[in-house]
C-alpha cells in the first residue's frame, strides 16, 4: 500500500487502478451493451439526435434468441467445450509427465530437451497450419473434432511442459527423496506426493490450455468445414459476418457467451492459479 | 540389527571426486556422525547409504547384505532431513502413516504405531494440523516421528538441527541423544557443527575433501588429533597454531618461534627428536592456557600482549599477540587482564601438539 500524504495515494494509486480497469473491462461493457441493445439503436449514425452509444433504455433479447434459433451457436459451443477440454486432458497428461521427466530425472540432453521443447512452442501456428493440413488430410480427419483435439496439442504440450518443468523444479526435491526413503517406488511419490503438491501449476497450466484451445481460430478455421462441426470462435465470425454486412448484436452475443465458461473456470480457480503462476510451494 | 559397512566407497560427479575411499564399519545401534566442512562429502556420503546417489565404486552393505543396488525403499532405512521434507498437503499423522501404508500395514497397526511415536516425541495432539500450523521445533519432531514409526534398522540424519534457532537446537540435541539411547538404532548423523558432533556421537568421523581424516570417540578426536585439520575442527575456541622450529640446546629440546620458546615435556622428546633444526606447527588449545603463576617453569611460559578481552561468564577469553601470531586464550573468570596489558601465558605440557608443518600429520 503507498504511505503518506492522501494524495499520493490518489495519484500513485486510486487513479492509475480506474484508468486501468477502465481500460480492461470496456471491452466487456461494449460486447454487453451491444447484445442487449436494438437493431434500431445499433445502426443508428453517430450524428443523429438521440445517438447513445454507452446505454439502452429498451434492452433486448432478440440477438441472443437470433444466435441459437438462426445458427448452430448450441452446437458450436459443444463442440468447442468438448474440443477444448479433451486437447486440454491430453496435454496436461503429457506435459506432467514430460515436464517431471525434463526437471527431474538427470539424464543426459534434458536441458537441451528442455529447450527444443520450448522452441517448437515458438513455431507461429501461421506456418504449422500448412503441413499439418496436409496430415489432417492423409489421415481423413478433416471435419471431425479429432483434426483439432490432435492438433491443439502441438502448441498446447510444448506449454504445459515448460510450466510444470518450472513448477516442479520449485518443488523440494527432499519431499520426493523422503518419500522413495519411506516405501514409494518413483511413480508413487509422484502420484502420492508431487502431484497433490503441484495442483496450484497443474491448474494453471489447465486454465491456461483450456483458455488457448478455447479462442484458437486458425486451426478451427482450416480443419472445419461444415458448420455444425464449428466451434464458437470461428462459427460465429464465419455465420455472422456475410460478406460486408456485420450482426454486430448476434456477433457480440456470441462473444459474450462464448467468454462466459472461460471466466467461469477462472473465478474458480483463482487462488490455486496465482499461487501457481507465482510458483509458491508452502511447506 | 543394524551394521552398516561402507567398503572403499568413492564418488565422482563428472570430473569431480567427492567421496574418496571411504572405509567405515558401523556397529550395531551405534550413534556415528559425519562432522566437516560443507562440500567435504559427507552429506554426499550419506546419500549414498540412504540409495539417493549412486555408489561410484566400493560397496555399501547394512547386516552383510550388499545394498549398492537396492531402492531407497528396499534399504530398511529412515531419514531426516534439513528441511524436514514433510509431505505440506498431509495431515501430521498421515505425514507418520504414510511410509507405513506404503509398506502396506495394517489400519490398527499404523495407528498404534504413530500414537508410540508420537507420545515419545510429545506431538500426540498435534496430528491432526497440516505442516504449515507447525512451528520449526514442531515440524522437526514431525519429521523424527515419521522416522521412527517405521521400526528401520537405521535412521539417516542430515543435518537435522540446522534450520532451528539456537536454543531450540540445545534443547532437540539432547532430545536426539535421549531417543538413541531409548530406541537403540543404529544411527548416521551428518553435520556440520562439531558441537554437535562431539555430544551425539559414539564416535566421529572427521571428513575434509571428500577423505576421511580421522574416526573416533569424541574425547580421542580431542585430546588425539591425526592431524592438524581435525585438531582445528574440533573443539571451540579452536586450537591455536604456531609455527615453530626445533632446537637442541644442551640436551634440552625446545620449540621457538619469534614469540615463544618453550621447552618441549619429556613425553613429547622421543618422538620430535628426529626433527631438530626443521619447522613444525605447535597446537595448544585455549584451554590449555593460563595466566602464568610462580608454580609455572619458566621453561613452558612465554610473553604476550592482549588485543580482546572477552568475557564469558564461566570463562574469559584472551585475544592476545604472541610475537607474530595470535592466539585466544580460556583463563580463569577471575583474571584480570586489560587490553594492552603485557601478560605470561604458561601451557600444560601434557597437552602439547606437534604437526608436521607439510603433511600437517601429528607427530
Amino acid at each position: 500500500m503507498i504511505e503518506g500524504a492522501k494524495w499520493r495515494r490518489w495519484v500513485y494509486f486510486y487513479i492509475p487502478i480506474t484508468l486501468f480497469l477502465v481500460f480492461l473491462l470496456f471491452p466487456f461493457y461494449w460486447m454487453v451493451i451491444t447484445t442487449i441493445r436494438p437493431d434500431g439503436e445499433l445502426y443508428r449514425p453517430w450524428n443523429a439526435p438521440n445517438y447513445a452509444p454507452f446505454w439502452t433504455w429498451n434492452p433486448t433479447f432478440d440477438h441472443i434468441r437470433l444466435l441459437f434459433e438462426e445458427t448452430l451457436f448450441a452446437t458450436w459451443l459443444w463442440n468447442t467445450m468438448l474440443i477444448a477440454f479433451v486437447s486440454t486432458v491430453i496435454s496436461l497428461v503429457c506435459g506432467i509427465f514430460a515436464g517431471y521427466a525434463l526437471s527431474r530425472l538427470n539424464f543426459p540432453f534434458a536441458g537441451s530437451l528442455g529447450t527444443g521443447i520450448f522452441i517448437t512452442y515458438l513455431v507461429p501456428q501461421t506456418l504449422l497450419f500448412i503441413p499439418l493440413a496436409d496430415i489432417i488430410r492423409n489421415f481423413r480427419l478433416g471435419d471431425t473434432p479429432w483434426s483439432l483435439i490432435l492438433t491443439y496439442p502441438t502448441f498446447l504440450i510444448p506449454f504445459c511442459t515448460w510450466l510444470m518443468m518450472g513448477y516442479f523444479k520449485a518443488i523440494p526435491k527432499e519431499l520426493e527423496e523422503c518419500a522413495r526413503i519411506d516405501g514409494a517406488s518413483r511413480l508413487q511419490a509422484m502420484l502420492y506426493i508431487i502431484l497433490p503438491v503441484a495442483v496450484p501449476g497443474i491448474l494453471s497450466a489447465g486454465i491456461f490450455a483450456f483458455t488457448l484451445s478455447w479462442n484458437e481460430f486458425i486451426y478451427a478455421l482450416v480443419f472445419m468445414s461444415s458448420s455444425e462441426q464449428k466451434t464458437v470462435p470461428v462459427g460465429v465470425v464465419s455465420e455472422l459476418i456475410r460478406g460486408d454486412v456485420f450482426y454486430w448484436g448476434p456477433l457480440m452475443a456470441g462473444a459474450l457467451l462464448g467468454s462466459i465458461p472461460v471466466a467461469i473456470a477462472y473465478s474458480f480457480f483463482v487462488e490455486h492459479y496465482v499461487a501457481g503462476l507465482t510458483g509458491s510451494v508452502k511447506g | 540389527m543394524g551394521q552398516v559397512v561402507l567398503k572403499d566407497i568413492n564418488k565422482f560427479y563428472d570430473s569431480v571426486h567427492a567421496v574418496k575411499d571411504v572405509n567405515l564399519q558401523i556397529r550395531d545401534k551405534e550413534f556415528v556422525v559425519f562432522v566437516g566442512p560443507s562440500g567435504c562429502g559427507k552429506t554426499t556420503t550419506l546419500r549414498m547409504i540412504a540409495g539417493l546417489e549412486a555408489i561410484s565404486s566400493g560397496d555399501i552393505s547394512i547386516d552383510g547384505q550388499v545394498i549398492n543396488e537396492l531402492a531407497p525403499m528396499d534399504r530398511d532405512i529412515a531419514m531426516v532431513f534439513q528441511n524436514y521434507a514433510l509431505y505440506p498437503h498431509m495431515s501430521v499423522y498421515d505425514n507418520m502413516a504414510f511410509g507405513l501404508k506404503m509398506r502396506k500395514f495394517a489400519k490398527p497397526e499404523i495407528a498404534k504405531r504413530v500414537k508410540e511415536a508420537a507420545d515419545i516425541l510429545g506431538i500426540g495432539e498435534l496430528l491432526k494440523r497440516k505442516p504449515r500450523q507447525l512451528s520449526g521445533g514442531q515440524r522437526q519432531r514431525v519429521a523424527l516421528g515419521r522416522a521412527i514409526v517405521r521400526h528401520p534398522r537405521v535412521f539417516l540424519f542430515d543435518e537435522p538441527l540446522s534450520n532451528l534457532d539456537a536454543k531450540l537446537r540445545v534443547q532437540m540435541r539432547v532430545e536426539l541423544k535421549k531417543l538413541h539411547l531409548r530406541l537403540g538404532t543404529t544411527a548416521v548423523y551428518v553435520t556440520h557443527d562439531q558441537v554437535e558432533a562431539m555430544t551425539l556421537g559414539d564416535r566421529v568421523v572427521v571428513m575434509k575433501d571428500g577423505l576421511v581424516q580421522q574416526v573416533g570417540e569424541p574425547l580421542e578426536l580431542y585430546n588425539q588429533p591425526a592431524n592438524k585439520f581435525v585438531a582445528g575442527f574440533i573443539g571451540s575456541p579452536a586450537m591455536n597454531f604456531a609455527t615453530v622450529t626445533m632446537a637442541d640446546g644442551n640436551g634440552r629440546l625446545t620449540a621457538k618461534n619469534g614469540g615463544m620458546e618453550i621447552e618441549v615435556p619429556n613425553g613429547h622428546v622421543e618422538r620430535l627428536r628426529a626433527h631438530v633444526g626443521r619447522q613444525l606447527t605447535l597446537g595448544i588449545r585455549p584451554e590449555d592456557l593460563h595466566v602464568a603463576g610462580d608454580s609455572d617453569p619458566v621453561g613452558l611460559t612465554f610473553p604476550s600482549k592482549v588485543e580482546v578481552v572477552e568475557q564469558l561468564g564461566s570463562e574469559i577469553l584472551l585475544d592476545v599477540r604472541v610475537g607474530d601470531e595470535s592466539m585466544v586464550a580460556a583463563v580463569d573468570p577471575t583474571t584480570r587482564a586489560r587490553v594492552q596489558d603485557s601478560l605470561r601465558l604458561a601451557v600444560n605440557p601434557a597437552r602439547l601438539h606437534f604437526f608436521d608443518a607439510k603433511t600437517e600429520a601429528a607427530i
